[in-house]
């Protein structure tokens, strides 16, 4: 692990998220998946928008940068577009990549560009003390919803894979492991990849809801994932209020900022052929 | 004495510890506990060196180190110098 902490700044520890928090569980498994893939720090940059999950950027030992509400995948997008060559993550929450974010998102996943978004849902917006947030649970109840969220939730692998996305993956804080083989991949594709991690808010969605603390938080994730292999040979009705947790795509397609670099190669191929290169307008004669 | 023991030790960054007690609610083997609202080995020769702790942990508390092949490096928080930027690090 000591390699791992190489990569978080360790003079912000103990960092500020509540006893269990999940996100704590999830940038671990990034910092060890870096490690392991022995990345080089000064090739990533990792972008976050708003939330406590977003908090995440800040504690990263990479050029960071923590924009604003909802942003992260647009700055990340410029960010891939200027210099293709960086490995690019943003790390997010529910509420900051599918509620206001939500656009940015669905458009990167259409374009394949080559960013690995790491969404850590905790069904609600945490930061602001637990509003329901677009992948909250129907009936769950949040700050905004004190009768039961009326709303049906996302299921955000299934919106990643419908708008283009080439690789997505869902696990939970408790499935640690899975997490970590699932970022790995996720890291490795070269194009938009999710990855969903189902963690706890025991302070405010635990709290609410009377799930317990950040163990009973953990246990619900153990007893709610079903894993996609062991599911395809499972009857519907077991697979009843579970959730799949697992590879769930993983199919390569053109990527954008390769793309766009093969455009921009033959429009200036087209234009060095024309006469030397010569790039002045036809029109300016004197 | 066929079969070789390996055994583990615990680096347990105390400062850092939030009590969650995830870490202990989940060992295989129980070996951890809390004390006085910290994570502490309790049984570490019942250690079967599976990282679920450590990995776990969102709060990189605890970690793992293997004894008997290279004595751990003991890196406590208190020994980290706070004063260099980790910026300073960088190629
Ligand atoms: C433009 C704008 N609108 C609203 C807010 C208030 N706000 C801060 S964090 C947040 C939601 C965060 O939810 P999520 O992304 O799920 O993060 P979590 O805290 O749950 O990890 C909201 C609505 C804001 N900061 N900026
Ligand atoms: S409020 Fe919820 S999401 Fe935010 S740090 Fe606390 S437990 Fe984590
Ligand atoms: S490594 Fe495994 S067996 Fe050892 S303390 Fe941690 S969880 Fe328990
Ligand atoms: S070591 Fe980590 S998981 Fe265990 S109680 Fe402390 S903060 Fe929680
Ligand atoms: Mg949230």
């Amino acid at each position: 692990m000591s390699e791992s902490l190489d990569y978080f700044r360790q003079n912000r520890l103990p960092h500020i998220w509540c006893p269990g928090c999940g996100h704590g569980t999830v940038t671990g498994a990034l910092t060890r998946t870096l490690a392991k893939l022995g990345i080089d720090k000064n090739n990533v940059v990792v972008v976050s928008g708003i939330g406590c999950s977003s908090r995440a950027s800040g504690y990263l030992d990479f050029d960071t940068i923590h924009t604003a509400h909802g942003r992260a995948i647009a700055f990340a997008t410029g960010i891939k577009l200027s210099r293709p060559d960086m490995k690019v993550i943003v790390m997010t929450g529910d509420g900051d990549c599918t509620a206001i974010g939500g656009n940015h998102f669905i458009h990167a996943a259409r374009r394949n560009i080559d960013i690995t978004t790491i969404v850590m849902n905790n069904s609600n917006y945490g930061m602001t003390s637990g509003q329901y947030s677009p992948m909250t649970p129907t009936g769950m109840l949040g700050t905004t919803a004190p009768y039961g969220n009326v709303e049906r939730p996302f299921d955000l692998g299934k919106l990643a894979i419908a708008c283009g996305a080439t690789y997505v993956g869902r696990s939970t804080s408790y499935h640690v492991q899975l997490l970590g083989e699932l970022l790995e991949k996720a890291l490795l594709n070269k194009g938009f990849s999710v990855v969903e991690a189902v963690v706890g808010c025991p302070t405010y969605f635990g709290r609410k809801n009377k799930l317990g603390g950040a163990v009973d938080m953990f246990t619900w994730q153990k007893d709610h994932a079903v894993n996609v292999k062991a599911a395809a040979v499972m009857a519907p009705e077991k697979l009843e209020g579970k959730f799949l947790i697992g590879e769930l795509y993983n199919q390569a397609a053109p990527e954008f900022t390769a793309q766009y670099d093969a455009l921009i190669e033959s429009v200036r191929r087209k234009f060095d052929n024309f006469q030397g290169g010569v790039r002045g307008c036809a029109q300016n004669s004197d | 004495m066929s079969e070789q023991k390996r055994s583990f030790s615990h680096v347990i960054r105390e400062r850092y510890c939030k009590g969650c007690s995830v870490c202990v609610a989940f060992c295989p083997k129980q070996v951890l506990v809390l004390k006085n609202g910290k994570v502490f080995a309790e049984r570490p020769e019942q250690c079967i060196g599976c990282r679920l702790c450590e990995m776990r942990c969102p709060d990189y508390a605890i970690e793992i180190v293997e004894t008997g092949l290279d004595k751990p490096v003991e890196k406590d928080a208190a020994c980290v110098d706070y004063s260099v930027p980790p910026e300073a690090n960088h190629a």
